[in-house]
């Protein structure tokens, strides 16, 4: 599962390359590791080190200059799907991302041996790599891929916020002022007196007592040290001050 | 000497959304002044052993060592106490965990990241090996106190990556050192003040990959004067995010100084002071 990149000219598929070794050459000369024989290329045109599971496009002072995107690049962390352009070539960069099970996987933290990270390194300076060689310096992945994982139902659907919610104080000096829930965590109250928190979940709004002798009120009914899930108008009572709570739009 | 009084510490561990069990384990002792949390790592429960075996030999071979000899005591070569037993227990832990994974075909590869802190005398001692973080809350400010041992954070001291790179990176998980995985290991341990009203938190690496160091920052200062609350919401806050990795947090706030006694006119000095 290494990464490759698709060489294309005019929308032609000229040719695909995985990116086995730690550095691929590219550039007009025949001892390049990508040649691309057309003189709006340099000779030693530009340069991809890779470093296990990521890649840095580097320019080497070719005279037509490197792109990224369409921005011209001295040096760039390559991004999956993105497109290097030298001349009229077209060099598209796909490292695809595990897939939702292997994700899970690959992020197992792993040791490093610096022992085998040398042994790598050796390797791929010694002969022409074969793509598992990217992978020595990693402990094998274990076997868990095969076991059973929880759903993925489990994991909550799109962070993205669908409603966004806000407090209207209601009674004291600052009866009439709106404040928009927009950060994840909105403090209500007076420190060292009576604290509460609205904190903004995936799922809605909750309250959660933080400090002081009293709790919030809400609805006429004082809460116990559990979050509690705003509904649209919920009267907040705290500090003395009431607030109602309402979805915005 | 107890310090229950003047630290407060919290821990919570939490499995995550994805994972089905959870290779993190916790130890707090705030009478001892003792925070340790590990991310143990290998094939089925193995991680879990060695990130067991890691908080539980640590903490009650801490606990003894610092009741014979109190950690701020400096011996005949002029090392602190806290520095000598923090590096021989390192070592002991790391034998054993080696020699349970080469006995054991089943605990075949495992080891586990390590940080932890003693307090002491107005300071801290802190102990780490690979990726798992110690942050510090001061005032407004909110820094990492340790540097992980990663092939990332090589990579961006070497300069060949930025910060912001660092996030989209798909070499996250890789740490250049662990405990238990090789017959010797080489632990970063060192000092630093505390100071009255500090908030520590201790970290595995699933809390920082989920939730931005900004986010946690928030938390912390929104929810210091509830360490329990800002626990939970820091593992709510990742399992929110996708909770792909196990996520342990353990809290200490500082909530006044703790001088270590010594002679009885040290301490009548420090009455008068």
């Amino acid at each position: 599962m290494s990464a490759k990149l698709i060489l294309s000219m005019d929308g032609l598929v000229l040719k695909e390359i995985p990116l086995t070794k730690e550095r691929t050459t590219i550039g007009r000369k025949p001892h390049n590791d990508i040649q691309i024989d057309n003189l709006a290329i340099s000779g030693e045109h530009s340069v991809i080190v890779t470093i296990l599971n990521d890649s840095f496009l580097e320019d080497l002072n070719s005279t037509n200059g490197t792109y990224v995107n369409g921005q011209p690049i001295k040096k760039h962390f390559l991004q999956n799907n993105d497109v290097i352009e030298l001349g009229k070539y077209k060099l598209k960069y796909l490292n695809e991302t595990p897939t939702q099970t292997t994700a899970a996987d690959f992020e197992k933290t792993m040791v490093l041996r610096p022992d085998l990270m040398k042994k790598t390194a050796e390797q791929t300076a010694a002969k022409t790599a074969s793509p598992s060689d990217t992978q020595v310096g990693m402990k094998a992945l274990d076997t868990h891929a095969n076991m059973a994982k929880p759903a993925p139902a489990a994991v909550p659907a799109a962070p993205q916020q669908a409603v966004m919610g806000a407090i209207q104080v209601l009674t004291g000096a600052n009866a009439g002022k709106e404040l928009e829930l927009t950060k994840n965590l909105t403090t209500l109250g007076k420190p060292g007196v009576q604290v509460a928190v609205i904190t903004r979940r995936p799922h809605g709004y909750f309250i959660t007592h933080v400090e002081g002798a009293n709790f919030p009120v809400v609805n006429g009914v004082a809460l116990d040290a559990h979050p509690h899930e705003l509904k649209d108008h919920d009267v907040i009572e705290l500090a003395g001050v009431k607030m109602e709570f309402f979805i915005k739009g | 000497m107890d310090l229950s009084q003047a630290l407060q510490m919290v821990s919570r561990s939490d499995a995550g959304m994805v994972r089905s069990h959870n290779e993190d384990a916790v130890f707090t002792n705030a009478a001892m002044g003792l925070a340790i949390l590990a991310d143990g790592m290998g094939g089925y429960n193995a991680g879990e052993v060695a990130s067991g075996m890691a908080t539980t030999l640590l903490g009650s071979e801490l606990e003894k060592a610092f009741q014979k000899t109190a950690p701020h005591q400096v011996d005949a070569a002029g090392k602190l106490h806290s520095h000598a037993v923090l590096e021989a227990e390192i070592a002991r832990a790391n034998t054993a965990i080696y020699q349970a994974a080469q006995s054991q075909p089943q605990y075949a590869g495992m080891g586990t990241t390590l940080v932890m802190v003693a307090f002491y005398d107005n300071m801290m001692t802190v102990a780490h090996i690979g990726d798992s973080r110690l942050y510090r809350l001061r005032g407004e400010e909110f820094q990492a106190i340790t540097r992980d041992h990663s092939l990332l954070q090589e990579q961006i001291d070497s300069g060949m990556i930025t910060a912001e790179e660092a996030r989209h990176s798909q070499n996250k998980n890789l740490v250049t050192r662990a405990l238990g995985v090789d017959p010797t290991v080489e632990p970063e341990i060192r000092d630093y003040d505390t100071m009255p009203g500090d908030v520590y938190l201790l970290c595995s690496d699933g809390l920082n990959d989920m939730v931005e160091d900004e986010e946690i920052a928030l938390t912390l200062q929104a929810l210091s004067a509830n360490l329990d609350l800002a626990a939970t919401q820091l593992i709510q806050t990742a399992n929110d995010s996708g909770g792909r990795d196990n996520v342990s947090v353990v809290l200490v706030r500082i909530a006044r100084e703790y001088p270590a006694a010594r002679s009885w006119w040290a301490r009548l000095l420090q009455w008068f002071k």
